[in-house]
């Protein structure tokens, strides 16, 4: 029985967030693989990228007055848990498609589930957001689920 | 070696070669700028020590899991790509930190070309901080 979890907020499941557009560079591809360390030279120049990129892609691009005095942008697709302290999250992505300097790609998030657990010490809410990329043809190029816990 | 006999010769047990990581300041920075990461415990070391109560600047999660990737990636080269991969956050690491990626063949189907890798990132005391499991597959036609 869900003690945190009230029927409002799990109303929220399926709640999702405008689809997103972003044009992808080599710039900024060559940006991403310097600052990742890669060794492979199709990703340093910038020829496709990295099976991480889409992270910097799709990162939130807020106003200044946007980020919590802590620098962090709050995510307008969750709604306010009773717990906040966020503890180590998982991510899992399938791959369809690699991802080349001019694609223009489409992400859509959607909050899929939220849900309770009891912890050695106390009650943790678990969340999950799953990402959608196409690209204009509306072909997959990955999915990701990144799954969060507050304690 | 040829892809198809590559395949053949993996077998579960087998290691990747490990890589070590040694990320400071200023790869942390072009980390996060490249993502617009503006979340202080990257950058601000007052702050994630006295505010935060870290021990020092926190190495960002995703970037574990880009190095995750990697191993992946160079390990396959070009016979095959990768289809999947999970991995988890377990334990925070900090700059000035040495951490290892590394990983083992858990499965393979040498008629789909399909392999299972246990993956992770180990600190200096040879902890597990980020494990994961990835998937590739082998061009195998």
């Amino acid at each position: 029985m869900s003690k945190l979890l009230t029927s409002d907020l799990l109303a929220n499941i399926g709640r999702s967030a405008p689809p997103r557009e972003e044009l992808v560079t080599r710039r900024d591809i060559r940006k991403y693989s310097v600052a990742t360390d890669q060794r492979l030279e199709k990703f340093l120049a910038g020829d496709e990228a990295p099976p991480m990129f889409h992270v910097a892609l799709f990162w939130d691009v807020v106003e200044l007055n946007e980020l919590t005095p802590d620098g962090v942008s709050v995510d307008s697709l969750l709604p306010k848990f009773p717990l906040e302290r966020a503890m180590a999250g998982g991510l899992r992505i399938d791959y369809h498609k690699a991802i080349y300097p001019g694609d223009v790609l489409v992400s859509t998030r959607v909050l899929t589930d939220i849900y309770e657990k009891q912890g050695s010490q106390g009650p943790l809410i678990f969340y999950e957001v799953t990402m959608e990329v196409e690209n204009p043809s509306g072909e997959p190029v990955l999915t990701q689920k990144t799954t969060r816990i507050l304690r | 070696m040829s892809k198809l006999a590559r395949i053949k010769s993996i077998k579960p047990g087998d290691v990747l070669p490990e890589r070590e990581f040694e990320p400071d300041n200023v790869q942390l920075f072009l980390y996060n700028s490249a993502l617009w990461n503006a979340h202080r415990i990257h950058f601000d070391h007052p702050y994630a020590t006295e505010v935060e109560g870290y021990p020092g600047l926190v190495i960002a999660g995703p970037l574990l899991g880009d190095w995750l990737t990697q191993s992946v990636i160079e390990w396959l080269g070009d016979d095959g790509k990768l289809a999947s991969i999970e991995y988890s956050n377990r334990q925070a690491s900090y700059i000035g930190e040495t951490l290892r990626s590394g990983g083992k063949v858990l499965s393979s189907e040498q008629d789909t070309g399909t392999v299972e890798l246990e993956m992770y990132i180990k600190n200096e005391a040879d902890e597990v901080i980020t494990p994961g499991v990835a998937v590739v597959r082998f061009a195998v036609t």
